[in-house]
């Protein structure tokens, strides 16, 4: 069988798509990527339609290797590389595609610049869905490599075991990723549940990622919010991005593998064009909100697919080199890959 | 957690949850009609045809409606929701009826002797109670395949543990507060353990894999060890298919 060998797992990753949620109204929560831009992106660079699953990547990335004839994959939402182990160290940069034959290994590394990446192999892989989704929910063991992380000597089939040889793109404008606006909220479903003095303390103070942060969400460091009519409510749906205040009176934004519903009130729901960036933060990251209407939510969201689509259309070529022999080669010329090996 | 009919027949508020989804709320409390209003206009909106619906989560108060907002917007949704509310009329919910075999007390249910004791009732008298009263599946939530079973009767009615458990194992059957539920997988967890059932409420390897819906009606039957252990081996060597009783009228 094809596939990507997991020779080192580094921090827990997960298979992540779009997700599953079409069956909440069951209890199973959405799941599917942190970042769907990023997983776009990542998609389009190896030719994938947008919503293939692809390796998500938190903290620390994986060592893997290849055990098929070629494969052709792309690691966006980091600036860091890959890195191609071998007698020769080199690294190949995110944000563009590579292909590389039988029996090499790439590692990706510590992620010091973001909470998510992913790693898009062309083709996708060959797992059995789940309510159509490739997506892993650990929590109840549902989809990815038997609803689990993966784990050190995993093989991940491929679909497509032979990726062909062809100009390899690159994405060079990161606009989209790095971006330092208030996250936009709309108010509700429960903001009659706040004192107006902590409305004004959530949009006028600054908060914090704190280390409770994980797929099912964030909990936040910064103003602690009242409740004017108690913290229990009989309970309701979630969506995505919703702010759930505890008794305690710190929020938590809740993300893709949050439960279908809760008996917290909830102060308001990040936009879905947000969303994303609250996937990407880390831990110690700073963040202020702003209230916008639905109407402002939507023009966000139009706003956001406009720029997904100019970015994919604006891919470039790669740099010039067609594998990794002559990722090599060009390597051993002019250095142009940052290595740790001085050029000889 | 109280019956309040104030709501019975206030229009339903559109509460907004976002760009992706919207909440339309019947009511705040846990009540039989207001959550049949909330069902009634989930069946409508499951029947009808709305363009860029993603899900629809009935609740005990409200129903939350998912969609995609690059193919529609919280308008044209809210539009259709309430086109549909004027032709959803008012024919009772009558799901399907299920009937777990549930082996109560010992290992099965370490909780029957401190529920009786604190509700001043015999442990008999409990599982009486318990499973003599029909319940319905007010809404699925927290985790993949869990129904909220009410309303359990008025004596059996006791706050979630101080303590909760940090291993509750699947096929647990539990009360708290007004409610009773089938603990669907393994999983922490804060209610009255009164007995376990031998059927899986949510199986992957099995269609369909959650067995409950809301508007579900369950039953409990009261069965000794053998029979609980004979379910379960059945279970256990795959044969986990389990159907609701038949109703009058079917096959």
């Amino acid at each position: 069988m094809s596939g990507l060998r997991v020779v080192s797992a580094g921090f827990a990753p997960t298979l992540q798509d779009f997700g599953r949620p079409h069956v909440q109204h069951i209890g199973v929560p959405p799941s599917g990527a942190l970042d769907p831009v990023a997983l776009r992106i990542a998609n389009a660079l190896v030719g994938n339609p947008p919503e293939t699953a692809a390796i998500e990547l938190r903290v620390m990335g994986p060592t893997v290797e290849v055990e098929a004839e070629a494969v052709r994959l792309a690691l966006v939402g980091t600036g860091s590389p890959v890195e191609i182990l071998g007698e020769r160290r080199v690294e190949a940069p995110s944000h563009q595609s590579i292909r590389l034959t039988r029996g090499r290994r790439l590692r990706v590394g510590g992620l010091s610049d973001t909470g998510v990446a992913y790693l898009a192999v062309e083709g996708g892989f060959a797992v059995e869905p789940v309510y159509g989704s490739l997506s892993t929910y650990t929590r109840a063991r549902i989809g990815g490599l038997d609803g689990r992380a993966l784990r050190d000597g995993d093989l991940l089939a491929l679909r497509q075991p032979a990726a062909a040889e062809r100009a390899e793109q690159r994405c060079a404008d990161r606009s989209w990723w790095s971006d330092g606006d208030p996250v936009r909220v709309v108010l509700g479903p429960q903001e009659d549940y706040f004192t107006a003095d902590s409305l004004a303390a959530f949009f006028g103070g600054e908060y914090r990622i704190t280390r409770e942060a994980d797929r099912m969400g964030v909990r936040l460091d910064g103003p602690v919010l009242q409740h004017a009519r108690g913290h229990d409510i009989v309970s309701d749906g979630i969506a995505t991005g919703a702010i759930q205040v505890p008794g305690n009176g710190r929020p938590i934004v809740l993300l893709a593998d949050h439960q279908t519903t809760g008996g917290y009130p909830k102060l308001g729901t990040v936009i879905s064009a947000d969303v994303p960036r609250i996937g990407r933060m880390r831990p110690g990251d700073a963040l202020r909100f702003a209230e916008v209407s639905i109407d402002d939510a939507e023009t966000a969201r139009r706003a956001l697919e406009d720029r997904i689509a100019r970015t994919i259309e604006r891919f470039g070529p790669a740099e010039p080199w067609l594998d990794e022999e002559a990722l090599y080669r060009r390597n051993l010329i002019s250095g142009f890959v940052e290595s740790t090996e001085a050029v000889p | 957690m109280t019956e309040d009919h104030s709501n019975f027949l206030a229009p339903p508020r559109f509460l907004s949850a976002g760009d992706t989804a919207l909440v339309v709320e019947f009511g705040e409390t846990v009540d039989r009609e207001v959550n049949h209003r909330v069902m009634r206009l989930g069946e409508a909106a499951r029947a009808a045809t709305i363009a860029g619906l993603v899900d629809l989560v009935p609740t005990f108060r409200s129903l939350m409606v998912h969609y995609d907002p690059t193919v529609t917007s919280r308008r044209a949704v809210e539009g259709r929701l309430r086109e549909l509310l004027t032709e959803a009329g008012s024919a009772p919910i009558v799901g399907r009826l299920w009937e777990f075999p549930v082996l109560y007390g010992e290992e099965a249910g370490p909780d029957l002797e401190e529920v009786a004791k604190r509700t001043g009732l015999s442990p008999e008298r409990v599982v009486e109670l318990h499973a003599g009263t029909e319940y319905e599946a007010y809404m699925m939530g927290f985790m993949p395949g869990l129904a909220y079973l009410g309303i359990i009767p008025k004596e059996l009615e006791l706050p979630r543990r101080n303590e909760p458990r940090v291993r509750v194992p699947a096929g647990s059957v539990a009360i708290a507060i007004n409610l009773t539920n089938v603990y669907s997988l393994e999983s922490p967890g804060g209610w009255h353990l009164l007995g376990r059932t031998p059927v899986d409420l949510f199986d992957l390897h099995r269609d369909p894999q959650a067995l409950l819906t809301a508007g579900d009606r369950v039953r409990f039957r009261p069965v000794g060890r053998d029979v609980y252990d004979e379910l379960k081996a059945r279970m256990a060597a795959g044969d986990t298919r389990f159907d609701p009783v038949p109703q009058e009228g079917e096959p």
